[in-house]
């Protein structure tokens, strides 16, 4: 029965030793301990809330520079034709060109060729003239002085004349 | 280096320890008084032995070598009448003797082991009155539990100041999950003002679990059954009781004094439930009180009851002592993790336990279905 009646004695000396204990504690380690605790955590949940939104920046980031980088393909893509265009344009304006030069020489080249012809062809038929000239005149020499040769000259001279 | 700090602290105890009951121990009065056990029987009272290491008692009893005991005397602080008495227990002669018109009961009853008082032929003064406040083993155990417990709790805190946020060193690295533990149950057992109520949940859980594991050492620092003594589980459960109903709101007593939803023939004119919710408040921290007494001492009881197997068997024939006592030895040993789980499960269940009834007493209930309507119907 000694068992579960309780002490007076004990009951005294336990109400206050746990009072002091309690106020103690309560005092100089929960306190501290807990305040700690709590700060550790916010600590944690901010530094969780900060990488979140740091990945949230970097997707963001990232997402533009994706747009930036389309763009950029895009205008290259433009100029690149653009300077296609410009350099077909040029080659086609340099190969006309060089087509109406070219054609303008041959013209006139064949005007001067022409021109030179027919001071050449003028040439000849004076100088025809000239020698069928000298040719008279030789032959009129000789016929006077021998009939026989006279006409062996005329046919050894028209072969000597070659046209060509 | 807040490990070093905190072994430092944990030997210096240890070597106080260890000191102190090295110089008591060997005192002179510590020296034997042979002839005593006159009404030793000739059998084995096993129950009265078990008795006797389960409560209280003035003296802290270290070792019995051949009928000699040796023990720490403790001091006796008796108020009466005449003023305060402070005597060593060692005057008793273990219960053999009085000393200044005390003697400590030796009849079979709710007094036995306790101080009382006498008279010259050494009869029972009943009528005496007088306050026993002696540093009995419990209230040594008591000191020397609290004082290690601020100790280490206040070094803990000191290294949490000293580190900040970072993460927990030494000592504090097994007890934070545990005070995180403690954390959650009262948030969720309490509820929104659950900090108010952390500080004394941690104290009493820390207390209970230190004194239950110290109860499991069985010798000298520990070995005393502080949580397994009625006393000690009253006061535990008296300040849940005060703190419950001192913090208790309008509902509360709303539900104690006339319960919502409760027929009205059961309030009046004869209060049932009224008696029955009066009833329920006392029984609360009664029961805290008993749970945690009881368990304790169990354990404590089927542990010495095993290892008195040992002498039962023994005083039969020797033979049969050895042979039992590997059985008695396991089963000792398996009780003794058995009583380390219940070391935790107990201090978490008054813990738990004290922060519902809190919670209980602290919530805000909705209010009626009628009530609300009522309401509904003001703001259109």
């Amino acid at each position: 029965m000694e068992l579960i009646n309780p002490d007076v004695g004990l009951i005294i000396w336990m109400t206050v030793s746990f009072l002091i204990l309690l106020f103690l504690l309560g005092k100089f380690a929960w306190k501290p301990v807990l305040k700690m605790l709590n700060e550790r955590e916010e600590k944690i949940n901010m530094a969780l809330n900060e990488a979140n939104l740091a990945k949230e920046e970097m997707k963001q980031l990232a997402v533009n520079n994706e747009r930036l980088l389309m763009a950029a393909k895009d205008e290259r893509d433009a100029i690149l034709n653009e300077a296609r265009k410009v350099s077909q344009k040029m080659y086609d304006d340099a190969k006309r060109k060089a087509q109406e030069e070219s054609q303008r020489i041959l013209v006139s080249a064949k005007e001067d060729i022409n021109i030179e012809k027919q001071k050449a062809i003028t040439d000849i038929r004076n100088m025809i003239a000239e020698i069928s000239l000298e040719i008279a005149e030789k032959v009129i020499e000789q016929e006077l002085s021998d009939k026989q040769k006279h006409q062996q000259y005329i046919s050894k001279r028209i072969e000597t004349l070659n046209f060509n | 280096m807040g490990f070093t700090n905190y072994k430092r602290t944990v030997y210096g105890f240890l070597n106080i320890f260890v000191f102190v009951m090295g110089f008591l121990l060997f005192l002179p009065n510590a020296k034997a008084d042979a002839p005593l056990h006159e009404e030793k029987p000739s059998g084995l009272d096993v129950g009265g032995l078990i008795i006797e290491h389960v409560v209280n008692s003035y003296e802290w009893h270290i070792i019995t070598v051949k009928d000699k005991h040796y023990s720490i005397p403790l001091p006796v602080i008796i108020i009466d009448g005449e003023g305060l008495h402070v005597f060593s227990s060692k005057h008793f002669h273990h219960g053999h003797e009085s000393y200044m018109g005390y003697a400590i009961c030796q009849e079979k009853g709710a007094q036995k082991g306790r101080i009382i008082k006498v008279d010259e032929s050494g009869n029972r003064d009943v009528s005496a009155s007088f306050l026993d406040i002696s540093i009995t083993k419990n209230v040594l155990s008591l000191l020397l539990s609290v004082s290690f417990i601020a100790v280490l709790f206040i070094s803990i805190a000191r290294g949490y100041k000293k580190r900040g946020v970072h993460a927990p060193k030494g000592a504090a690295r097994v007890i934070e999950p545990v005070i995180l533990f403690v954390r959650d149950l009262a948030s969720s057992a309490v509820g929104k003002r659950y900090e108010r109520y952390l500080p004394y949940l941690l104290t009493i859980f820390f207390f209970i679990l230190f004194n239950n594991l110290l109860g499991l050492i069985p010798f000298f620092p520990g070995g005393a059954n502080l949580t397994g003594n009625i006393s000690v589980t009253l006061v535990l459960a008296l300040f849940t009781f005060i703190i419950t109903n001192v913090s208790g709101n309008r509902d509360y007593w709303k539900h104690i004094f006339s319960t919502p939803g409760v027929p009205w023939w059961l309030k009046i004119p004869i209060p049932l439930m009224p008696l029955v919710e009066i009833i329920g408040v006392f029984t609360k921290p009664i029961v805290l009180m008993i749970r945690l007494f009881a368990n304790i001492t169990a354990g404590h009881i089927i542990c010495l009851g095993f290892i008195s197997l040992i002498f039962i068997f023994g005083n039969m024939s020797s033979i049969a002592g050895f042979g039992i006592s590997p059985i008695s030895v396991f089963f000792y040993m398996f009780m003794t993790i058995l009583e380390l789980l219940v070391a935790f499960i107990q201090a978490f269940v008054f813990t738990l336990l004290s922060a519902i009834y809190i919670g209980m007493a602290i919530e805000e209930h909705h209010h009626d279905i009628h009530e609300i309507k009522h309401s509904i119907s003001e703001v259109k």
